[in-house]
């Protein structure tokens, strides 16, 4: 693992103004993600979790504290193409074919047209969806769909790739599939991941950073280094190590009150 | 049961058949008999063809018992029968009860009134749907658009002019046809312009609408692209309005063709379609003024009709269009 | 992506779900006050502008020289091709407050032709009328076509292509057919608004009836519910969104009837009467100010029914 730093975060806060209230998103809080980690967050909902991802992606802005991704500004790195976002919904445009859905990224950025079919390919045929490129997206299940948007957020190859809970709609059965060709999948390319998921044991399997967090207001309870080897299948669900790790998250959940009433 | 009765009981097809044929043999000789005069025997003839025809739909309309074949035909079977029973029903009583043709024409009258005034009736059509109806549907659904384009851009523009823009659609603008002759002078001009007025508003309502629909994450998607305000708008806006955007032409379709007709009530040279029916309206001859109107309904359904065909093309991802 | 609504929603969306009071206030409610005030000032200030070269052709105008003179004389003309909103206002204020709504005749007190609101009056009560009778056929219509089904098939089809043609062309043949067998005034107008605004009301009431969720109506079978029990509980109070959206459209609709209905026989009174005699007379004035009796009709029409509205969702526990 690389010691360049990909994600500094520090003293970050996020207060929303509504028309009632403030809402504290985010209090105070301190990270930094090397690079070639793969980082989740976890935790209940208001916890802030997909606040702190959306701030990475410059999709909202901090109201005190900083962060720099990559070395520079989150708006820079958004100009700059650095990461791909995945988000909990496929969010495929109906009236593309899988291959223009993928390729609209590339269509934007301003690539010439035997290039964006050549990497749409080669991208398709990564999430194991080679074949379906003239399909549409309603013609595909779910769990497809999802991989489509995958394929999408690494055409243009970025850095990073930020994923806001991707299998969150879907079967058990399918999400441990797509689990497995995630992982495998961050093994070829290097990237650095940033997962948010509220589910322990996928957040367990899939990460060598683990960030616990709790809500009201949202912060970060526990950082917890996750190194369960390099060779990981569905099966380590059942050791030892895995369990005890699942039970420092919990453990970091209840101390953040995410068990409470 | 005996095998005979199962026989028939269990075939719902030539059942429907059967009384199909029943229906329309004695509505032939009721219309036949109406042109003796009406009486006891016409009623007779009547209420059995009528409820004959009806007993038909109703069977026809009983999908679960019927073959596939017949069962998809009936969305387009039912209310032709219905509709063909209405107009025989309109003839046999215009016929029968020698209905004056002030009152109300019968259709048989109409038709061949209709086919004898073809060249007036053509010369009318071109005057207000080619002329008037259609230019102005043209520039007030694109003005409209344009409109809705820059409220989109602007924010400012959008929250002041909105709220105006939807009270005005829900006011009587067929009222300002008179000031509009005035204004542009009996000819189609005038009536274009009704037209125009009468479709920017609901396209301008609509086309807002329509180019927020887009949903916040797929929006989030093309910022997280650094993509510009007409990239976003041509990659995803717009396509995802497509839905929004022909509900408002298919209202202003009908909109136009009414603006332009009512518009001509208020005054215009010698041709039109509204013009033929308010002149024949004060010489009492109906006929003519059914005639016109049959052409304004096909009209009116016709360019509907081509553009629900559009539409289903460019929005063929749309759930409610999907295979 | 959100489902949108097909024709008859649309077309009910589009000339206002929002009534155009309750679309302001809740406008202004947002912060919406300043954005319309800029947007309806400017308009206005357009309008003012454009009323000399509207109305340069006029020989009032053919002797005066230098601009602020010239747009003196420009908003003050006795006939002019567009008037300027204080003429209209004050044109609307003598017509209405400014002369008496009644007059002494031989018959006793009658209402004074000469006062808008006389005109209003006559056009209101019509609309009304045409309203309630299409608002109640339609309903029963749109109940029988609910629960009997060959009906619906034969029906609805006819129903949704009527929204295609423009049936306002028949008002001429109305209004001389009922003449000629003696009925005249307000029932021929009425019967003109209640057939067009029938058809809103059945195609949304049939929408709103058959709009309960599949697992609800299961739910009443499992209780053994009659079909009379199941409308009155369920189909009745799922349908009442609709019925609203469904009566904002019918209602406008019913006024532009009654409005049309009053111009092929010339008729002497009402809105509909005084556009077409100030088409004829060349007084612009006057029809500037019937229309704008006409808009500010539309207007509290509509907002009584959104006032009714409000009332009923509030009484069923609807989101605010």
């Amino acid at each position: 693992m690389n010691s360049e730093i990909a994600i500094d975060i520090r003293n970050l806060s996020l207060t929303f103004e509504t028309g009632d209230s403030a809402v504290h998103a985010l209090d105070n809080a301190n990270l930094s993600v090397a690079k070639g980690e793969f980082v989740s967050f976890i935790g209940p909902s208001g916890c802030g979790k997909t606040t702190l991802l959306r701030v990475i992606a410059d999709l909202e802005t901090p109201t005190l504290g900083s962060i720099t991704v990559n070395g520079m500004s989150a708006r820079e790195a958004r100009l700059n193409r650095h990461y791909g976002y995945v988000f909990q919904a496929p969010a495929l445009y109906p009236w593309r074919t899988v291959e223009a859905n993928v390729t609209l990224p590339l269509e934007i950025f301003g690539l010439p047209a035997a290039e964006r079919r050549t990497r749409a390919r080669t991208h398709l045929a990564m999430v194991n969806l080679a074949g379906f490129e003239n399909k549409y997206p309603w013609q595909l299940s779910g769990g497809m769909q999802q991989r489509v948007s995958i394929a999408r957020a690494l055409s243009f190859e970025p850095e990073l790739l930020l994923m806001d809970e991707p299998f969150g709609a879907l079967d058990e059965i399918s999400r441990d599939r797509l689990n497995e060709q995630l992982l495998k999948l961050w093994k070829k390319t290097g990237k650095t991941v940033v997962f948010v998921t509220h589910s322990i044991p996928e957040a367990v399997f899939l990460s060598t950073l683990i960030v616990v967090m709790s809500p009201r207001p949202g912060r970060i309870i526990d950082v917890i280094d996750c190194d369960l080897g390099d060779e990981r299948t569905l099966d380590i669900r059942e050791t030892p190590e895995f369990l005890k790790l699942a039970h420092r998250v919990r453990e970091g959940l209840r101390a953040g009150h995410s068990y409470d009433d | 049961m005996s095998n005979a009765q199962t026989a028939t009981a269990g075939n719902p097809v030539m059942r429907l058949v059967a009384v199909l044929a029943l229906g329309t043999a004695v509505a032939i000789a009721a219309l036949l008999l109406a042109h003796r005069g009406a009486g006891g025997l016409l009623a007779l003839a009547v209420i059995v063809a009528w409820a004959a025809l009806w007993y038909a739909n109703v069977l026809w309309s009983r999908s679960q018992s019927l073959p596939n074949v017949l069962a998809s035909l009936a969305g387009k079977g039912v209310p032709l029968v219905f509709g063909l029973t209405l107009v025989f029903l309109w003839e046999v009583a215009c016929v029968g009860l020698k209905v004056p043709s002030v009152l109300l024409p019968a259709p048989s009258l109409i038709l061949h009134k209709l086919l004898s005034s073809l060249p007036q009736l053509g010369a009318d059509f071109v005057q207000t749907f080619v002329r008037a109806a259609l230019p102005g549907w043209l520039i007030g659904s694109a003005t409209g658009f344009a409109a809705a384009l820059a409220c989109d851009r602007y924010d400012f523009l959008r929250r002041g002019l909105l709220p105006i823009g939807n009270f005005v659609s829900a006011l009587p603008i067929i009222g300002i046809a008179p000031i509009l002759v005035m204004w542009f002078g009996f000819d189609w001009q005038s009536k274009a312009a009704v037209v125009v007025v009468m479709t920017f508003f609901p396209m301008l309502v609509n086309a807002v609408v329509g180019l927020s629909a887009a949903g916040r994450i797929e929006r989030d998607l093309m910022h997280s692209y650094g993509a510009s305000w007409l990239q976003t708008l041509l990659a995803l806006r717009l396509p995802a309005a497509m839905p929004f955007l022909f509900n408002a032409l298919k209202i202003n379709a009908s909109l136009a063709l009414i603006g332009a007709i009512v518009a001509e009530f208020f005054g215009t040279p010698t041709l039109g379609m509204g013009f033929r029916i308010s002149t024949e309206v004060g010489r009492m001859s109906l006929d003519m003024v059914w005639a016109t109107i049959v052409v304004a309904a096909v009209a009116g359904s016709t360019f509907f009709g081509v553009l629900v065909l559009i539409e289903k093309k460019v929005t063929f991802w749309h759930p409610s269009n999907r295979r | 992506m959100p489902a949108i609504p097909t024709t008859t929603s649309a077309r009910l969306a589009a000339t206002g779900t929002m009534t155009p009071f309750a679309h302001v206030w809740s406008g202004v409610r947002r912060g919406a006050l300043l954005p319309v005030a800029t947007i309806a000032a400017i308009i206005l200030a357009v309008w003012y502008l454009a009323c000399l070269p509207m109305n340069r052709d006029l020989p009032q105008l053919a002797h005066v020289d230098g601009l602020i003179d010239r747009y003196r004389v420009a908003w003050s003309l006795e006939r002019p091709l567009l008037p300027a909103p204080h003429q209209i206002a004050t044109e609307l204020f003598a017509s209405t407050l400014g002369t008496p709504l009644l007059r002494e005749t031989a018959d006793g007190m009658v209402l004074n032709p000469r006062n808008l609101f006389t005109h209003a009056w006559v056009t209101v009560s019509a609309t009304l009328t045409g309203f309630v009778i299409g608002l109640i056929l339609g309903i029963a219509l749109a109940i029988a076509i609910v629960h009997i089904n060959a009906l619906r098939m034969s029906l609805m089809p006819w129903i949704v292509a009527s929204q295609t043609v423009p049936i306002l062309a028949i008002a001429p043949i109305i209004i001389v057919a009922l003449g000629s067998m003696g009925i005249v005034g307000l029932l021929p107008k009425a019967v003109i608004s209640a057939y067009l605004s029938f058809f809103p009301v059945t195609i949304g009431m049939t929408k709103g009836f058959a709009s309960p969720d599949a697992m609800l109506l299961d739910l009443m079978r499992t209780y053994s519910a009659s079909p009379t029990e199941i409308f009155l509980k369920l189909r009745w109070p799922a349908a009442i969104p609709m019925l609203f959206s469904s009566l904002k459209v019918s209602i406008s609709i019913s006024l532009v009837g009654a409005i049309v209905g009053e111009l092929p026989t010339g008729a002497q009174a009402g809105i509909g009467a005084r556009l077409l005699s100030g088409s004829y007379y060349g007084q612009t004035v006057q029809i500037w100010s019937a229309l704008t009796m006409a808009a500010i009709m539309a207007s509290l029409l509509i907002a009584v029914i959104a006032l009714a509205e409000r009332l009923t969702l509030n009484a069923m526990g609807a989101r605010p």
